[in-house]
């Protein structure tokens, strides 16, 4: 049986990429279904939802339209996620490698730096950062990544600390290759695959990562957050609790679409390589 | 116990390595903030030029970097954190005074969620693949998928705004004049929905590590041998499987506190409890750069120290660990 249809008969698994690819619709035909500036007033204000079928989620304290933010704000969920999470399993690759491959002092001092980051709490490291730098969605990428690195370096040092002991890197060393080109090219690609699995937890702690610096003020001012929205709800949290509500439950979806897609790809492909 | 001592001081030389490294990265976190101290202080008293260059001079801003990092690392040696702006007082006099709300918070989440986590996965692995067990482990990962700030905010929704059940947010009624007992049974009442908020949602996180770690033990020799004797099921389950699961999550313990820490800013902030985490929210509202990395600084000695009490309960739990550095 292909790894696709194996997929394919885990209930879970086809759940999560339905709402992951329902997600990918929202994000991408965003600005075809709802064009123009989604904070823009659009009718009047706290509108209920399922009241007006030009306003179907109703419209929040200003007036603007709940469905077009909750659009917008797919994209910014995704884009900060998994930007987020390839530039920690990008870091954490590196600096695993290097840490597990080169040993002795640089592993030490690289190893000590990863306790450091991992002994900070995640979230005050990235609300610092934001609140230093000013918040951007790259400088909320970058602050969502630092505390998120460290996952990845930890499995990628073990894995690489296995394959460097193994037949072919010590072929590589005989014909003379340079250590790092060892490292990058024949190691890493081989200490790959357990780091990716880490991804799919990586990329829904970013998103919830994400949406609580939004919610308290830090997100990109420019763009549509759920987490902002969430915030913005949260002062006519007793008369209108669904402005609240609704970004919530998406959130909610997002990041259950993510866990249980990512963990159908990572049981279909281990029981792939235990077969083989 | 003199091996728990060994284990101790070899962490203790790690620690103080690892606390170096985030000192150093404060340090540079605080150099790239937007304006200094002065600029700080100019700003909220107002002073010319002269004033700025004095006060420079005198707090040591116009010299090298090197040696504002040296001044740095002195001060906190003395455990000077510097002074708040915002508070127009010692950072480390409003930090320690805010702290005991976080740990009461934060002691009463991880035990709800450790407690409750791991019997729900001793119920979710005693019979692993059955109804019960997909049901927990599906439920557990929705759970996780939940943000904090959001789940806090339905819990307010639901039990403080149309059941009444409990208070909106604080810490304590202001002015009720309550002391002893119903103080504390006052603040409990208070505490009940933020610990629910933060608790529940790293209860997934053990329910899911105990399951699994029951589903590892279950295939084990020793297992078949309870069985082979005709223990009944209950007494394999407690005494056996899930006995033996139970080791790995006391180290989740000490990792999730950096991870609860976090989520506390948040949960604190929803509620208006006036621990670290608010403080931190505060912090960044104000524009307030020492204040939040001195947050940044003490939660790194926390997360440190609570690491060091569980590795230190680890090795009376576990036999095995540093025997071998107690034996050379």
């Amino acid at each position: 049986m292909n790894p696709l249809r194996r997929f394919l008969r885990a209930r879970e698994a086809v759940a999560g990429a339905i709402i992951l690819v329902a997600l990918f619709a929202m994000a991408l035909t965003a600005s075809l279904f709802f064009p123009g500036d989604p904070q823009a007033i659009a009718g009047p204000a706290l509108l209920p939802p399922f009241q007006d079928w030009s306003l179907p989620l109703g419209t929040d304290r200003l007036g603007r339209d709940v469905m077009a933010e909750l659009f917008h704000g797919a994209g910014t969920s995704l884009v900060v996620g998994l930007a987020a999470a390839a530039a920690a399993l990008a870091v954490g690759a590196i600096v695993g490698t290097l840490a597990g491959f080169a040993g002795g002092l640089v592993d030490e001092v690289l190893m000590r730096i990863t306790d450091a980051f991992q002994t900070v709490p995640s979230f005050l490291l990235a609300l610092a950062f934001v609140s230093i730098v000013g918040p951007s969605l790259g400088v909320v990428v970058t602050a969502i990544a630092l505390g998120a690195w460290t996952g990845p370096a930890r499995v990628a040092r073990a894995e690489v600390l296995s394959i460097r002991e193994r037949d072919f890197v010590a072929g590589a060393r005989v014909i003379g290759m340079h250590p790092l080109e060892i490292a990058f090219r024949e190691v890493l690609p081989n200490a790959l695959p357990p780091v990716l699995a880490l991804s799919s937890v990586i990329v829904a702690a970013a998103i919830l990562t994400e949406a609580a610096l939004s919610f308290l003020g830090l997100g990109d001012p420019n763009r549509v957050t759920w987490g902002g929205m969430i915030a913005e709800g949260r002062a006519v949290l007793r008369t209108a609790p669904f402005l609240s509500i609704i970004p919530g439950v998406a959130l909610v979806l997002t990041v259950l679409g993510v866990y249980l897609a990512g963990e159908g790809v990572v049981e279909t492909t281990a029981v792939r390589r235990s077969l083989s | 116990m003199t091996r728990a001592l060994l284990l101790l001081r070899r962490r203790l030389v790690g620690s103080a390595f690892v606390l170096l490294i985030v000192v150093i990265g404060t340090f540079l976190l605080l150099e790239a903030a937007p304006g200094d101290a002065v600029d700080a202080y100019i700003a909220s008293t107002g002073g010319d030029a002269g004033m700025i260059e004095l006060l420079r001079h005198r707090w040591g801003l116009d010299q090298s970097a090197l040696t504002r990092l040296a001044n740095y690392l002195w001060a906190l040696l003395h455990l000077d954190l510097g002074q708040s702006v915002t508070f127009s007082r010692p950072i480390r006099d409003v930090i320690l005074e805010r702290l005991p709300n976080t740990l009461l918070l934060m002691g009463s989440a991880t035990a709800l969620s450790f407690g409750l986590g791991s019997a729900l996965g001793i119920y979710a692995g005693a019979r692993p693949g059955s109804f019960r067990d997909r049901f927990l482990s599906i439920g557990s990962l929705a759970l996780y998928a939940v943000p904090g700030f959001w789940l806090a905010l339905v819990l307010i929704i639901i039990f403080a705004v149309d059941l009444r059940w409990f208070p909106i947010g604080g810490i304590e009624s202001i002015a009720s004049g309550k002391t002893g007992l119903d103080r504390a049974a006052d603040i409990a009442r208070h505490l009940i929905l933020p610990v629910s908020a933060l608790g529940f949602i790293y209860l997934a996180l053990y329910l899911r590590m105990m399951r699994a770690g029951m589903a590892e033990v279950w295939r084990q020799d020793f297992v078949l041998a309870a069985r082979a004797k005709g223990l009944s099921r209950r007494r394999i389950v407690l005494a056996h499987v899930a006995r033996n699961a139970l080791l790995p999550l006391v180290t989740m313990l000490g990792l999730q506190s950096a991870q609860m820490l976090g989520g506390s800013v948040v949960i604190e902030s929803v509620f208006s409890v006036p621990g670290l985490g608010r403080l931190a929210q505060e912090a960044v509202a104000a524009r307030d750069t020492p204040l939040l990395l001195g947050i940044i600084l003490v939660s790194a000695v926390l997360v440190i120290a609570i690491n060091l009490l569980v590795d230190i309960a680890y090795a009376f739990l576990d036999p095995r660990v540093g025997a071998s550095e107690a034996g050379a």
